[in-house]
Parts: C-alpha cells; sequence; structure tokens
C-alpha cells in the first residue's frame, strides 16, 4: 500500500500551479514527489545539467541566474524551476543555487511533461519565464474561468423566494424568516399567468420603513419595497454585478433571464467570492476621515490593480474597477468638502470627464473634472463656495495620486465651473460651430458623467451631445481630423522611432500612440451613431452594430485595443512591481517577440482604422 | 513514533538495548544468514549491508517509523508502519510505504488520541504477519534510520519474536543520536548552566530551517527523519563519512 503522502498533498493543494489540477491527478503527483535538501549556498543546478525532475520548494529559498552570472530571479516556498529546460532539451538553462537552506520535492520529468500537455491550466501557470507570462494573458481573456471572468449564475445557490404584492409586511417578514433570507421578491402574477417582478423588500426596508416611523404590521408590502428594482442578467460577469452594487449602493441584486427571476445575489455573496478587491478598496475610501487618511490607501489602490492583471482580469475590467475606486476618491473628497464648508448654497453636479467617465482608467492618470452649477447660480454670492470646494477636491485628489490636469481641465478653472445654461452653450457651439484648434484639446469633454450631486444634469449634456452631434458633419470631421494626429508607431519595429522626449527617449508611449488615437478614432464613430455608451469597448459594439464599418474590422479593432491597453497596462504592473513609478512607456528590449509580432499587427489595424475614418469623414463627404 | 519528554531521553539516547556492542555488523549479517531459522530472515541476513567503512554518500538507507500501542516493547505491538527508502542525496519517497496493522496487544485509549489510528481501524486491518515480507525485502542491504533507535529496534524484534518465534538484529542511524552529538555542550557550557537544546523531532527540523510536519503519523513521521538526516549528514558529516561512524 502506497503512502497517503499528507503533508505533501497539503502542500500541492495550497499552491498553484499545481492546485490548479484535479484532485485525483493530484494525489497521483503527490505519491510520485522525491524530496531532496539543500544546504544554504549550495548549488542545486549548474547550466546543462541533465535534468530528471521539475522543482518545487517545499521550504527555504533559491536564486536563479543567467548563464552569464546575472541574478534572474528569486523563489521561495511554492516557487519552482527547471521547466524551462524540461520542456526544452532536459537540461538546466538557468543555473539555481540554495539561498538558504531548502527543500526541494522533486517531481519526476515525465509527469511534469504530461501534466503539462494535458492540463492546460496547469500549463499557462507553469509558462515559462516571466515574459511568457506576460503573454498568457492576452490571449486567454475572456474564456478564462477565474473570478473576476465568471457569470453572475455561478454565484447562484438558490431558487428566488418569492412573495406575492398583497401579502403584508408581517407576512414577508415570516417568509424571510422560515426560508432564512434576508431579501424577497415581490411579483404579481394576474397578467397572463406571467410573473412579473414587481420589487424587492429587504430585511433592511422592514427596519427602516416599517418599523422605525412606527407603521402597522398589516401595511402592504408593496408600500415598503423598493419598486425600482437594480437586476442583472443571469449571463453578466460577476464583476458587474459588483459595480452595479457600488454604483447602486444596493446590496441585493436580483438575477433575471429573460425578465423572469432566477435568483437573488447579495454583496457578501460577491465578497465571499473575492475576499479583496477593488470592492474593500472602495470601502476604505469612504471610511477615511481626512484627506491624510486617504492618502496612504493609494498602495492599497496599486495592490488592487497588481492583483487584478495576477488574475489575469482584462482591461475592460482593471479599468472599470480603477474607475470605481477613482469615483470613490473624488465622492468622498467631496463629502469631506461639504462637511468642512458646509451644505452647497445652490444644487450642483460634480463631472468626470475622459478616461474614469469612459470607465478606462489606469493608475497613472490625471485628474480631469469639472462642475455643472444650478441655473440659480449667482457668482458674486456663491462663486466663492464652490471655488473652495473645487480646491479642496483637486488638492486631494493630486495628493492621492491623481496628477492636476496640465490642460486645467478642472473644476478650479472658472471655465469648467458654470451653470448648466453654459454647459448647454458651449457644447452646443463646440458642436455646430466647431474650430479644430478648439476641438484639439477638448475630446475629453465628450466622455463626461456625473459623479455627485445633480448627476441626471451631466445625463442632460450626454443627451444634447448625441442629438447634435450626429447630424452635423463639420464636427464630426473636426473630430475625425484630430484623431489622426496622433498615428501609431509603425515604424517602431523596424527603426525604433521614440519618443523624443527626456527620460524616455528610448521608449514609445502606449497611450498617446495607442490607446489614446484608438479610443478618439472609436469616439467619432459613435458620436457618428449617436451611441449612448462612454466606454470604448461598447462603443465598439454599437458601432458594430450600426454596421458602419466593413465585415471584420470592428473585432479586429477590438483585439487590437485590448492587446494594446494590456501592454500598457503590464508594463505599469511590471513598474510597480520593480518598485519604480509606473509610467506609460514601455521600452523595446523589455517586449518578448510575441508581443512585438502582435503589437505591431494591432498598430497596423489602427493605421488602417485611420485612414478609414479620414476617408468616411471628409468634409464635405455626406453619409 | 511516540514522543518522550526530554527528560526521558535527553541525558541517555545511547541507552538502546542490546546491539549496542555489536562490533561489525555485516559479520554478524553473514553469521545469522546461516543460523536463522525462517526463510524470510535468512534471505533478509543473505542480502547483507555495505562494509563499516563505505562513505555515507553510497549508501542506501531505509527510515522506519512505527506507531505503537505503549512505550514497552515487550507488553505492547505494531500499530503502523512508515517506509521511506533514502540517500544522502534523495529521498525516495514515491516508493515509500504505510501499513496499518491489527496489534496483537492491546490499543490503549490514549495512543489512540496520539496517533489517531482507532480500534476500528486495526480491526479491519491485517496482521502483522501479512507484511513481514514485504518489509523485509524493503529492509534487507539497506541500512535502517529513525529518530530514537530504541523504539523501532525493540518493537519490531518483539513483534517478530511473537511471531516468527526467533528476533531480528539491525544496524540503526539514530538522528536523536546524531542530533545529541551535534548539540552536546562542552563542559564548560554546562558549567555555565547552559541548557541542552531539545532533541525532538520537530525542534531538531527547526535548526535546519526544516517545514513543520504534522507528527504521529508513521509515514510523516519516517519522512521527517528522512530528511532530517539529510540535512545532519550535509550540515554536519559530509558525504564521505564511514557509515560504520553512524550506525550503532
Amino acid at each position: 500500500m502506497q503512502a497517503e503522502q499528507i503533508e505533501i498533498l497539503e502542500f500541492l493543494r495550497q499552491h498553484q500551479p499545481l492546485s490548479l489540477l484535479p484532485e485525483d491527478v493530484l494525489r497521483q503527483v503527490a505519491q510520485s514527489v522525491d524530496i531532496a535538501y539543500y544546504k544554504a549556498g549550495t548549488q542545486i543546478l549548474d547550466f546543462g545539467t541533465e535534468l530528471s525532475d521539475w522543482f518545487l520548494i517545499r521550504s527555504g529559498a533559491v536564486e536563479v541566474y543567467r548563464r552569464n552570472g546575472d541574478l534572474y530571479n528569486r523563489l521561495t516556498q511554492g516557487g519552482f524551476f527547471a521547466e524551462f529546460g524540461l520542456l526544452r532539451n532536459r537540461r538546466a538553462r538557468f543555473p539555481v543555487r540554495a539561498m538558504e537552506d531548502t527543500l526541494v520535492y522533486l517531481i519526476p520529468a515525465e509527469l511534469f511533461i504530461s501534466l503539462f500537455e494535458e492540463h492546460e491550466e496547469f500549463a499557462d501557470q507553469v509558462e515559462v519565464e516571466d515574459r511568457t507570462r506576460l503573454r498568457q494573458a492576452v490571449a486567454r481573456r475572456e474564456d478564462a474561468n477565474e473570478l473576476m471572468t465568471a457569470r453572475i449564475e455561478t454565484l447562484l445557490s438558490r431558487e428566488p423566494v418569492l412573495l406575492h404584492h398583497t401579502a403584508s409586511a408581517r407576512e414577508a417578514a415570516r417568509q424571510m424568516m422560515e426560508e432564512n433570507v434576508s431579501s424577497l421578491l415581490v411579483i404579481d402574477d394576474a397578467a397572463d399567468d406571467e410573473e412579473t417582478l414587481k420589487g424587492i423588500v429587504t430585511d433592511r426596508d422592514i427596519t427602516d420603513r416599517l418599523v422605525a416611523p412606527g407603521l402597522p404590521y398589516e401595511t402592504p408590502v408593496t408600500d415598503i419595497m423598493s419598486p425600482e428594482v437594480v437586476a442583472v442578467e443571469y449571463n453578466q460577469l460577476v464583476f458587474e454585478a459588483m459595480l452595479k452594487m457600488l454604483r447602486d449602493n444596493v446590496h441585493h441584486l436580483p438575477v433575471l433571464r429573460k425578465g423572469k427571476p432566477l435568483g437573488v445575489i447579495t454583496l457578501t455573496d460577491i465578497i465571499r467570492y473575492e475576499s479583496q478587491n477593488s470592492l474593500f478598496v472602495v470601502r476604505s475610501i469612504f471610511s477615511a476621515q481626512s484627506v491624510e487618511e486617504l492618502v496612504p490607501l493609494q498602495s492599497d489602490v496599486r495592490a488592487c490593480f497588481s492583483r487584478l492583471i495576477a488574475e489575469d482580469a482584462n482591461s475592460r475590467m482593471i479599468g472599470s474597477s480603477m474607475a470605481v475606486i477613482g469615483r470613490s476618491f473624488k465622492q468622498r473628497l467631496l463629502e469631506l468638502a461639504e462637511e468642512k464648508f458646509g451644505p452647497p448654497p445652490v444644487p450642483y453636479c460634480f463631472l468626470a470627464l475622459g478616461s474614469m467617465a469612459r470607465e478606462e482608467q489606469l493608475i497613472v492618470t490625471d485628474q480631469d473634472n469639472a462642475m455643472i452649477l444650478d441655473d440659480s447660480f449667482e457668482p458674486e454670492k456663491h462663486d466663492e463656495y464652490f471655488y473652495q470646494v473645487a480646491k479642496f477636491v483637486s488638492d486631494g485628489l493630486d495628493a492621492c495620486g491623481y496628477k492636476y490636469c496640465t490642460g486645467h481641465i478642472m473644476a478650479t478653472n472658472k471655465k469648467w465651473r458654470q451653470p448648466l445654461k453654459v454647459w448647454e452653450s458651449y457644447f452646443t457651439e463646440w458642436i455646430e460651430q466647431p474650430t479644430p484648434e478648439f476641438l484639439l484639446n477638448s475630446s475629453i469633454f465628450f466622455d463626461l458623467e456625473g459623479v455627485w450631486g445633480e448627476n441626471r444634469w451631466a445625463k442632460r449634456l450626454n443627451k444634447l451631445i448625441r442629438h447634435k452631434a450626429q447630424k452635423n458633419t463639420r464636427f464630426l470631421a473636426c473630430m475625425a481630423r484630430n484623431a489622426l494626429l496622433r498615428t501609431p508607431p509603425l515604424g517602431f519595429f523596424k527603426n525604433f522611432v521614440m519618443e523624443a522626449d527626456g527620460d524616455h527617449n528610448k521608449s514609445i508611449n502606449m497611450k498617446r500612440r495607442g490607446t489614446a488615437p484608438l479610443a478618439d478614432l472609436i469616439r467619432v464613430h459613435a458620436l457618428s451613431i449617436g451611441s449612448a455608451s462612454h466606454n470604448s469597448f461598447e462603443r465598439l459594439q454599437d458601432v458594430i452594430d450600426a454596421k458602419i464599418l466593413s465585415p471584420g474590422s470592428g473585432p479586429d479593432l477590438r483585439d487590437a485595443l485590448e492587446l494594446i491597453a494590456m501592454v500598457r497596462i503590464r508594463h505599469q504592473a511590471l513598474d510597480l512591481e520593480a518598485g519604480a513609478e509606473p509610467d506609460n512607456n514601455i521600452e523595446p528590449e523589455n517586449l518578448s517577440d510575441f508581443e512585438r509580432k502582435n503589437l505591431r499587427d494591432a498598430f497596423l489595424i489602427v493605421s488602417n482604422a485611420q485612414k478609414y475614418l479620414k476617408y468616411r469623414y471628409q468634409p464635405g463627404r455626406s453619409s | 513514533m511516540l514522543y518522550l519528554r526530554p527528560g526521558q531521553v535527553l541525558n541517555e539516547p545511547d541507552d538502546s538495548g542490546e546491539d549496542i556492542s555489536v562490533g561489525d555488523w555485516p559479520a554478524l549479517y553473514s553469521a545469522l544468514a546461516e543460523q536463522a531459522e525462517s526463510k524470510v530472515l535468512r534471505e533478509f541476513y543473505a542480502a547483507g549491508l555495505p562494509p563499516a567503512s563505505t562513505p555515507i554518500s553510497e549508501v542506501p538507507m531505509l527510515a522506519l517509523d512505527f506507531e505503537t500501542t505503549g512505550m514497552d516493547a515487550e507488553q505492547g505491538d505494531i500499530v503502523s508502519i512508515g517506509l521511506v527508502p533514502m540517500t544522502m542525496a534523495r529521498i525516495y519517497n514515491r516508493d515509500s510505504c504505510h501499513w496499518v496493522v491489527r496489534p496483537r496487544a492491546h490499543l490503549p485509549g490514549d495512543s489512540v488520541v496520539i496517533h489517531g489510528i482507532t480500534h476500528s481501524d486495526v480491526a479491519s486491518s491485517p496482521d502483522l504477519n501479512r507484511y513481514l515480507q514485504p518489509l523485509l525485502s524493503l529492509m534487507a542491504g539497506r541500512v535502517v534510520v529513525a529518530h530514537y533507535r530504541k523504539m523501532e529496534r525493540n518493537f519490531l524484534h518483539h513483534a517478530m519474536l511473537q511471531r516468527l518465534g526467533e528476533g531480528i538484529r539491525f544496524p540503526i542511524i539514530d538522528t536523536m543520536t546524531l542530533e545529541a552529538e551535534i548539540t552536546r555542550l562542552t563542559f564548560w557550557q554546562r558549567l555555565r548552566g547552559q541548557k541542552a537544546p531539545s532533541l525532538r523531532l520537530a525542534e531538531a527540523r527547526k535548526r535546519y530551517h526544516l517545514p513543520f510536519y504534522h507528527p504521529h503519523h508513521a509515514h510523516t513521521d519516517a519522512l521527517s527523519c528522512a530528511e532530517l538526516l539529510q540535512a545532519q549528514l550535509i550540515t554536519h558529516y559530509g558525504p564521505k563519512t564511514p557509515v560504520g561512524d553512524l550506525w550503532r
């Protein structure tokens, strides 16, 4: 009888990539492990040593070297090495030395190779070298079954508990108790046997809307429920549900399929699913009592960013999460400002512009913001207040890592702190009498979202843009022309055309030459079809649906955007990992051949899309 | 393995029974290969042992651990056996074994608490007889390694005596004895009242930065012991040490 290998199995279960294997395979691996001990300072592998095992560090630490003797990597408990050589000529490629007393588990070469060939997820994790690790996320994207890309239905554990709309509040409470749930869906099945969702009632509603105001227990449940149900579709992503909860400040989300309730997910379900996601950062932002307490959260934001990347999140998830966090900073700062300077003398709306509004925010970002004030605003009486609030927020954001906007598109600038009617005249003028010079630096105004106060004003401005822009070919032509000013660096790969400025004269700015031209280009198309979306991926989908692109070029653009965005994101993550200040620049020597080849393809797609944009929106062409 | 409080063993790690006086183990094996009554034992001894001068790096070994019904070999019996073949360079854990057997002695409740092998576990297990053949063939030609040799040596001897009518003699490399030698205090240290370090397996492993393993499972304990021996040999003895300096 073979031994159970309790300790070894337990260790394997706790460490990726082996933990990704099915349990029966894991047991087989545990049965096949041999063990060796190395004293600190001893050589474990020399260059060219014949390999018969894959090495997994049980305890201790090792250093991996390049052949020329440079330190290449340090690995500790759970780390592994020798896969590079095993997958090639079975000879050690990187010498390895024990840094500390080290115990290694040895997994036979044949077994390792069969695991690598038969278990894709395992293979992806093992994928040799950090460069290759970079590569995999782009290739895996949506089909990964990791947690952030999981579908909402995977969180559903039971049928929804339904309550008829004629029930009383007491019946609601009793049913919650009997079913041990914290929410009920209130339905009406009168109309042609179809259950229609009328509202949702939670335990909170019982306390806040029944008991606290002292209503009788026989109050109809419809009086205490929330009639406007914020719901999600069963096939949406878990992270979308999470964002929805954050945005609408609800803790229970009914999950629907074709309008029919399938179940309810709660904030706890999601938190249980992902213990350290952006939710926690958001929570600490809202519990900060001063700017001084907000500032240190910057490192949590960065950790969250790195974690998302480690979890193979795609650029959209990362962009949304960072935007939610950025928005939370603004909201908390505005709350603090109102505590400090008192309530606003007239209503107002605080706007996010640009990448935050598009939900494409990363960690290196400017603050682009503005204020819409009520039309009853009187500058002499009120402006001092709004300036103080704007300055408080802007200074706070800068302290929290959101640098001042170099183009002064901030609410501290009087021009961007105006009543609604002024904003409406701004947009009308920009669209109806466009000048390329003005629009050059103002494209971010067309990515606009309300984050605080009278957010409906932001919606109103968006509606105005949508209606006016679509019809105005001259405006679109101006926007198109500006969108062509920044070109993808096609020569990059031949003779390394790089940004000529300062520190990074050997690098290429992935924002300026990559994601920004793409966002510009997609915005023009989106404005031309009256799309209500802000996110570039969503806009692109609207554009594809409107069939104004040639077949196939839409999906190509989407892939190009994802790839360029992920390369940019990943290099920021690498900067963070290396303890350097992240930026938008990448250095060609840090690109793998794979990335280089794919980037070239992506830039080519962008370049062709720019040619099409130029053709489609040329002045005088009616379409 | 049963764990002793340090005081019980610390001062007398070499009080390990009858075979401490054997000078030439390979010669004893040759003699016993002729004298032993039972066939399994004759074959075991006939497989021989490497000469005492063999460098430890060339010696095949077998880490061995028993869980037992109690401390006394004459009254008690073996409950489970963990076996892990090894050399100085590598622990052949993939060839390791773990067997639960039905003891011929009463299994007291307090030992169940220690090793977690219950009365119903042993009731459904075979007698040690079933495993004598594979046990002896794994031991054949290998030098046994154990932490506190007295337990393994005496229990196996008595178990054999009871089943075959004759006992067994074999050298053991005792990691506890080695650790006692390694950590032995000098006269001056003792004079200054320095406390002797613990020789328990888990404590000894810590000194070599070996990870924590849950104790009282025969296979895990044998594995723990095997790793400890590797660490001790690499750190304090070196590959050329003759095996005769280590076995008793």
